[in-house]
């Protein structure tokens, strides 16, 4: 009788449901109808771009992670995150080496030479984008018209790109923003199947409002003080997965609620700022890693005053 | 309210309405000399010596310790050093039961005409600690230190672990006893305004409370507050806040804002010692859990877990533990071998569950920060624990923590890190 009572925990001894697995698994759930849709927006080709970057994220997780005699995560589940989300933010017609090279970038460069899971500072799929857009500027800008499925199908500027450089060509409408139908990155165009996601992902308390929130109304204030089109800001680039899915990364975003809403309004700034400003028509992908890099520094400053302490 | 916590599944309807039943008169029983916050009280009987019910077995050492007394008469066979259920190991009385239940002569008296000063003494006489769990000696609480003043009395109905039922049943079926024990405190403490806080999952008192208050023997105000059911509700510092919105300060005991809380067993043991003449020696605990018969006993202070635990026909099987008290701060148990003690509330039997074998790495989702109770960063001391680096978690106010386990329980990595606090108060306490 008494060997059956050797293994001794520490209380509590009960534990919520939740793990980190299944909130991979949430988040991967959260993410398939706008990976529908872009099969739909752009073609068979797209499939390949997101299951050749969950591939090589993976390995290299795992090649990293054998070969440093660590234990072998990857039925965590978020190397398949990262895969997802990096092949977001890829233009359609990417050549499939440059995924490959990708998801060898932000798992080994950027998550796992930092520690791995909960260690890296900068998010990996964003990462991977601005390091790939800075070495092959012209294969991470060609963009395609949607249901336009040749191989050779002929490139098309996105919303931003046609605001920004303000060239000759009709912008999509607002329901066609809304829907999807635009020229933009492989996941970043739908703004309906996106905030789908999003909605599953807050119900289940994945994340909470406390960063996407802030940060989206941050870009809709400033365009609405600098007399833009709100709409357009908001749907016609990456902001809607920016915001949702990838300001929201657990690992790089401040702990504090307090700290989440001054990153995200940090984010909607940079953003801001880099779309009027700055040198690119985006600057999503920018704002996120600039903010990144100031989450311990907001950690510090918005701690939680203990229980008790004198006010 | 308080800010933060747990809603938890309360599992209490396994037990809620199982009627107190006097678990039966042990043929031996345990009595740990240390059972209580504080000093160990000294041994006062030799093996050998013939004791009956309610004498003294140990003598109070310090202000803050308490008596310890027989629960049963017959001969004491052995003092020996034995394991409480809370893994430390103290000198322990061994007495065997003749199962006659003599006992020493009970006084009655009318409280109404005792001081202040007479009802702390026979508190601290009859040994009564605080019956919450934490066992803090009653009398210590009772004497307002010179320059503070109490101005409200709290009775500590909430229960809010999981599981256990026998504060719940202690309220339905000696209410009138309690009532007016609150009376007895209030005159001790010198207190018009009392409060006693019960969770919303216990609604179905309320008719009963209000009854019972409607003869007050002293002139008092007395006011029920329905709280919401969310753990750590039943904790002192998130009680008061709850109820008088005030903060105990760190460091702090509730005295430093006016308050001073009991539960509600102790306020039973207070009454029945005061107008009864019985010292502590026995407590209403919960068995429940995966045993077969749930129930709410009546147990002598000493009688053993296992022979308790036969009783509910509990069964031990691989893959599941038995825990005294509530599952988010119970300690499991390695042996059933061991007595019932003031502070034991309960006895649960759960499954084991199904955790990492080794430690996962925090993925910064911040949960444990947002349920807190106490507002400091779970996952940030887990992490220096985790590193070695002890001398990092002071300044994180590492001993702000009242181990109420809601971070450990909505960790998604199921990183055990109330017992990285635990080890890092150890460890920093020892240097």
């Amino acid at each position: 009788m008494k060997e059956n009572l050797c293994k001794i925990y520490c209380s509590p001894h009960i534990h919520s449901s939740e793990t980190t697995s299944r909130i991979m698994l949430y988040v991967i759930l959260s993410l398939l109808p706008a990976m529908a849709g872009s099969v739909y927006f752009f073609g068979f080709y797209v499939i390949k771009v997101i299951f050749v970057s969950i591939i090589s994220c993976v390995l290299s997780e795992f090649i990293f992670q054998f070969l440093m005699k660590k234990e072998i995560r990857i039925n965590d589940g978020s190397a398949i995150v990262t895969g997802i989300l990096f092949a977001f933010v890829l233009p359609p017609k990417i050549p499939l080496w440059i995924v490959v090279l990708g998801g060898f970038i932000a798992i080994f460069l950027v998550k796992e030479l930092f520690g791995g899971i909960g260690f890296n500072i900068f998010n990996p799929a964003l990462t991977a984008r601005a390091i790939l857009l800075a070495s092959y500027p012209v294969e991470m800008t060609k963009f395609i018209n949607v249901f336009d499925y040749r191989v050779d199908a002929i490139t098309s500027p996105t919303p931003l790109f046609i605001m920004k450089e303000n060239i000759n060509q009709q912008l999509p409408s607002l329901w066609q923003m809304f829907i999807g139908t635009r020229p933009g990155c492989i996941g970043e165009t739908s703004t309906i199947l996106l905030l789908l996601g999003a909605i599953f992902l807050l119900a289940k308390k994945v994340i909470t409002w406390h960063i996407p929130i802030p940060y989206i109304l941050t870009v809709a204030i400033l365009s609405l003080i600098f007399k833009e089109n709100v709409l357009y800001q908001i749907m016609g680039g990456g902001l809607i997965l920016g915001a949702f899915f990838m300001a929201t990364d657990y690992v790089t975003s401040p702990i504090t609620r307090k700290g989440k809403i001054i990153f995200g309004i940090g984010c909607g700034i940079i953003t801001y700022l880099i779309r009027k400003a700055g040198g690119y028509p985006e600057g999503v992908c920018y704002s996120i890693l600039f903010m990144n890099m100031l989450v311990p520094l907001i950690n510090r400053y918005t701690l939680p005053k203990k229980f008790g302490s004198k006010k | 309210m308080f800010k933060g916590g747990v809603k938890l599944l309360d599992f209490k309807s396994l037990s809620k309405n199982e009627k107190i039943e006097e678990f039966k008169y042990p043929e031996k029983v345990i009595i740990p000399l240390s059972q209580h916050t504080g000093s160990p009280a000294k041994p006062v009987v030799k093996k050998g010596d013939y004791v009956v019910e309610g004498q003294i077995i140990g003598e109070i050492t310090g202000f803050i310790s308490s008596n310890i007394h027989s629960s049963v008469s017959g001969k004491v066979i052995d003092i020996v050093p034995w394991d409480l259920p809370t893994g430390k190991r103290t000198m322990s009385v061994i007495i065997e039961s003749d199962g006659e239940g003599k006992s020493i002569e009970k006084i009655k008296r009318d409280w109404l005409s005792l001081s202040k000063e007479e009802i702390i003494n026979i508190v601290r006489d009859s040994g009564i600690v605080g019956l919450g769990g934490a066992a803090f000696p009653t009398h210590v609480k009772l004497t307002i230190p010179p320059g503070k003043k109490a101005e409200y009395v709290i009775i500590n109905g909430c229960e809010c672990e999981p599981f256990l039922t026998c504060d719940y049943r202690v309220l339905k079926e000696f209410i009138d006893e309690i009532v007016e024990g609150i009376q007895i405190i209030a005159k001790a403490v010198e207190v018009k305004k009392v409060f006693i806080g019960i969770e919303s999952n216990k609604i179905d008192l309320l008719p009963l409370l209000k009854n019972a208050l409607k003869n007050l023997k002293i002139y008092i105000e007395v006011e029920i507050k329905i709280l919401p059911e969310k753990y750590p509700q039943g904790s002192e510092k998130h009680l008061i806040k709850s109820i008088l919105n005030k903060e105990v300060p760190s460091g702090g005991l509730p005295i430093d804002v006016g308050c001073v809380v009991f539960n509600v067993q102790t306020t039973l043991a207070i009454k029945r010692a005061v107008c009864d003449g019985i010292p502590l020696t026995e407590r209403v605990l919960t068995c429940t859990g995966l045993v077969k018969k749930p129930k709410n006993l009546k147990v002598k202070i000493g009688t053993l877990i296992s022979e308790i635990f036969n009783y509910c026909q509990g069964e031990l099987k691989y893959g599941r533990k038995v825990i005294t008290g509530g599952p988010m701060m119970g300690i499991q148990l390695f042996d059933l071998d061991v007595p019932v003690i003031k502070g034991t509330t309960g006895i649960i039997l759960l499954p084991e569950e199904n955790l990492p074998e080794k430690i996962q790495p925090c993925i910064r989702c911040g949960k444990c920060i947002d349920v807190c109770p106490m507002f400091l960063l779970p996952s940030e001391i887990g992490k220096y624990v985790e590193f070695g680096r002890f001398d990092k978690c002071e300044n994180l106010n590492v001993f702000d923590c009242i181990e109420c386990g809601c971070c450990a329980y909505v960790c998604p990595a199921k990183r055990p890190l109330v017992d990285f606090i635990k080890c890092v108060k150890f460890k920093l306490r020892k240097k």
